[in-house]
This record gives structure tokens, sequence and C-alpha cells, in this order.
């Protein structure tokens, strides 16, 4: 069975490779604290749950003490220059788009078509986490007919994903802290403590307040925590489920849908959801952190209040 | 009667707050507001650092959805994948940017919208194929464009993709967020149809295209206005 541990595995070596390349790489001005970095990271994908989970706490903040002293710094990029990509592109024409598409492509089918295979007993992909493991085997499948189609080694293609790495730097670690500190902000019931704040300060005795209190607090509520999941159940739970369908009889399915939809627009607006609004700014070279976010503020306002009238109007 | 609830852990969601108003290292808000979040919990160093490295071990099959396909998109890159689609798009004639990413909207909430939603997402779609292609539509129209222009373009691109892949999800039965809603809903002894709880979420579905494609147009709009004048 290919399961998560296998892609544990692959990317905690990726990270050697990244931790070791930035090491002997005279170009990188700290490269010392670079390697400690990513050394780090692939010592936690490669053994993570083999620690006792105190040292890798201990361990985390290590990292992030790295990254928040500007210990993270990249090389000088082996970038190909431009007239030698030019060519290539002309003469690869649109083969090239064959690896790239192979990627959703074989995602797709393993997570539909190879969803119920077997090999003997046990199911070729871990059924728990099919989409994480077909994208997994997509990208070796991509990658392998990169390398056929441009008559490159895998290595390449690891120096590649390094220079990516470089680029992007300790946006790649955010948004898995973020995550963590989700986890730990369930555990020490600040959701509850929200909840109660809300529900005790504003007053909801009529229906469009109540509305928009759900609305507006789901899309707070994300902004804070990052994630909708971890605003839903509070909001709902607060006010959706008591006052909007118990006292003014809302439809259940109406309340819970688009006040998920109003979770959403709160996480188009906040830093806090990392790797749908930080990395990619990373990822696609923007100098301003945030641009991603601005350019998704004009839809998810406007949207925000469309919603509160749907809710308002379509709830009974 | 006292309140049971404990208020104190709201202090992590201050230092968040504070911490990216003030513009400090967001890694560093992150460490911080976990150590207030578990002092403010009453809980011992030893079970503060427990919780996180558990947490930490647990997540780690996030950042796999941005790390996997880098090799090979990194490699194809390295070989004019983004110029090939460039020249691509270059010979469009009537295509925007704008209009490129309204038509990248459609195809991308439907796709989620039907449940397949790794079709898009921004290492594998927005960097290698759908921002350069943007750009080049512009270019092909004005030749070069001012780097801000560029950036903004860029951004757009990915706020299309997020855009997309949100409000469509949510109306694929099978999605994450329907479970959890039904489960929620159950637990407070509502039973709901998860269909029927998908067929609600259609009209904000509509809305949010609607809304995004004509952010879209209004970024047409600023390109025209930016490098006509020129």
């Amino acid at each position: 069975m290919i399961t998560l541990e296998h892609f544990y595995l692959l990317v905690g070596l990726l990270f050697v490779a990244v931790a070791g390349m930035n090491l002997v790489d005279r170009s990188n001005p700290r490269r010392f604290s670079t390697a400690l970095f990513w050394g780090l990271y692939a010592l936690l994908y490669l053994a993570g749950e083999r620690l006792p989970p105190a040292l890798v706490g201990v361990l985390m903040l290590l990292m992030a003490l790295v990254a928040g002293f500007k210990g993270v710094a990249a090389g000088k990029a082996k970038v190909r220059p431009d007239e030698e990509r030019r060519a290539s592109s002309e003469q690869l024409g649109n083969r090239l788009f064959i690896p790239a598409l192979l990627l959703p492509l074989v995602t797709m089918l393993g997570a539909t078509l190879f969803k119920d295979m077997h090999v003997g007993e046990l199911p070729l992909l871990d059924p728990k986490h099919l989409t994480l493991v077909s994208l997994g085997v997509a990208a070796l499948v991509a990658l392998g007919a990169a390398c056929w189609l441009t008559r490159s080694t895998p290595l390449q293609g690891v120096r590649e994903a390094r220079r990516l790495v470089d680029a992007m730097s300790w946006a790649v670690v955010l948004p898995h802290m973020l995550a963590v500190l989700g986890l730990l902000f369930t555990e020490a019931g600040v959701g509850k403590a929200v909840a109660h704040v809300t529900t005790s300060y504003i007053g909801m005795d009529s229906r469009f307040v109540a509305v928009a209190v759900f609305c507006i607090g789901m899309a707070l509520f994300t902004i804070v925590m990052g994630n909708g999941f971890a605003a839903f159940p509070v909001m709902a739970g607060g006010v959706g489920i008591p006052v909007l369908v118990g006292s003014y009889g809302a439809n259940p399915a109406v309340m819970a849908a688009i006040g998920m939809f109003s979770a959403y627009c709160g996480t188009l607006m906040t830093p806090m959801a990392a790797n749908f609004n930080i990395v990619p700014a990373a990822l696609l070279d923007l100098p301003d952190k945030n641009a991603v976010i601005r350019a998704q503020i004009p839809t998810a306002l406007p949207l925000l209040v469309a919603n509160i009238f749907l809710l308002y109007f379509l709830m009974n | 009667m006292q309140s049971a609830v404990n208020l104190w852990p709201l202090l992590g969601v201050a230092v968040i707050v504070a911490g990216f108003l003030l513009r400090v290292h967001p890694v560093l808000v992150v460490v911080a507001a976990c150590g207030v979040t578990g002092f403010a919990a009453a809980m011992p160093v030893e079970a503060i650092l427990a919780s996180l490295g558990a947490a930490f071990v647990k997540t780690r099959n996030l950042p796999l959805i941005l790390l996997l396909p880098l090799a090979a998109i990194g490699l194809l890159e390295r070989f004019g994948l983004r110029e090939r689609a460039q020249a691509a798009i270059a010979k469009v004639k009537s295509a925007t940017a704008g209009r490129l990413l309204i038509v990248y909207l459609f195809a991308r909430e439907t796709s989620a919208a039907a449940g397949l939603t790794s079709l898009g997402g921004h290492p594998t779609m927005v960097r290698p194929l759908v921002a350069p292609m943007a750009e080049a539509a512009t270019e092909a129209q004005y030749g070069s464009l001012p780097e801000s222009l560029r950036h903004r373009i860029r951004a757009m691109a990915a706020a299309t993709d997020n855009v997309g892949l949100f409000f469509g999800e949510d109306i694929f039965v099978a999605f994450g967020a329907i479970v959890l809603m039904q489960t929620i809903l159950q637990a407070e002894g509502i039973a709901v149809n998860p269909l029927h709880m998908a067929l609600c979420g259609i009209p904000t579905a509509i809305t949010a295209f609607v809304i995004h494609a004509w952010n879209l147009t209004r970024l047409d709009a600023r390109i025209r206005r930016e490098l006509e004048k020129r």
C-alpha cells in the first residue's frame, strides 16, 4: 500500500538535499543557519513520530527562531539564461504541457478510478489520505515524464525544487506552524471564549442583527483562526443553532451552508490562511507578502454583505 | 453564578493581531501566540512543548500539496514551460488578462463543484501556467509591462484560484466542509440532508462568481487606463 509515510520520507529526503546544497553553497550569505533550518525540518519529516513530542516542540521553536531572526537565506539562484530557455521551449513545443497536465490528471484518476484498486488484500492507495497520496504519485509520474522529455535526471529536478524552496524561504513552514497554533487554540478553549464574548455582549433581538452577527462573526473568527473549519463549530454552536434556528426558525441547511461561505470570505482576507494567501505571494515572487489578500478583499467584502442578505431572505 | 469559561486564552488572539499590525516576523508572532495561549490556559511548559510537538507531527501532511509538485514543475520551467504557455496565449488575439482569468475562474469553480479540486492549485497551475499566460496576454496587447502591474496581475491570478476553489468545493456533496457541518448539526440533534446543504450553497457560489468576474473586468480596465496613456 502507498501511504502518506512514503511521501513524508520523500519530502524529508528533499529537505536533506536542500540543507546539504545550501551548506556547501558559498553564494549563500547564511549558509550554516539556512542548512540548520532545513536540516531540522528534514529531521521532523524523517523521524517526527519517533521523537518525544516535547523534543519536537523544542526543535520547532528552534526553527522559528532561526527563521524569525533572518537566518534563512538563499544562494544565488542558478536560473538558465533566457535565450537557452526560449530555445528549448521552441524545440520541445507543446509537449512541455504533457508532464504539467499529468499532475492534475493523475491526481484525479488516483482519487476516482484507482480508489478501489487492491494489491492482494491491501488497497493500492491509502484510502484515508486518498487525494494527497494520489497527488504524490502524480508528482512522481510528472517528474518521470519531465525527465524523459527533457533528457535530464531526477537530481536536476531536486536542484530545481531547491531553487523554488529557497525562493519561498520560511514561508514554506508558516502554514504548518499556523496549523499547530490552531490546534493549540482548540485545546486551550479559545473558541469557547470567543463564543462566550460574542453571545453575552451583543444583543440579538432583531432578526437582521442576529443574521449579521452570525455571518460577520464567522468571517472575523476565520480571520483570527485562519480556518473556516475552526470558526464553524463555534459560531454555529453559539449563534447559528440557538438563535437563528432556535428563536427565528431558520432552515438549518441554509444557515450552515451560508455560514460556511461567510467563513470563507474571512479566509480570503487573512494572513493566517498562509497556504492560500502568503505562500502564493512567495511562489509568484511578489515583493508585497499581502498582495494576494489585497487582491481578494474587493471580492470578499461585497460577498460577505451578499451572504448576510441571502441568509436573511432564504432562511425561512 | 460565575462564568465557567476561561477568557485568558484570548490573549493568544491579541498577540496575533498585535504582531501582524506591528509587522513582526510572522513566524515569531505565531510562536509567541502559542506560548501566550499555553500559559494563559495554565499549561506547564513541558505540556505546552509536548502539545506543540504532537500537533507539528500530526500536521505534516499540510505542506505536501505545496512541496510534492516542485521538482517536476521546476524542471519543466528550466526547459521553458512558462515561455511556452506565454507563446500559446499570445496567439489568441482577443485574450486579455481579465478575460483569461474569468475563464479560469469558471473552470476552477465548476470543476471544484464536481469534486475535482486537484485540477488547479498555486504550485501546479497558477505559477507555471495561469499567471504567465495572464501576463503574456497583456504583453501581446500593449508590449512591456511595468512591474507594479505585473505583480497586480499575478496576485489576481492567485486570488482567482482561491475564489474558484473555495466557492466551488463547498457545493460538492462529499467535501469535508459538508461532512463537518452535518456532524456538528447532528450532535445538536438536527438531521440535515447533505445534498440539500450543498444545494443551499449555490446562490452564494453564483454571487461569488459574478463579483469576482466583475473585479477581473476592473483589472482589464485598470490595465487599459495605465498602459494606453503611455
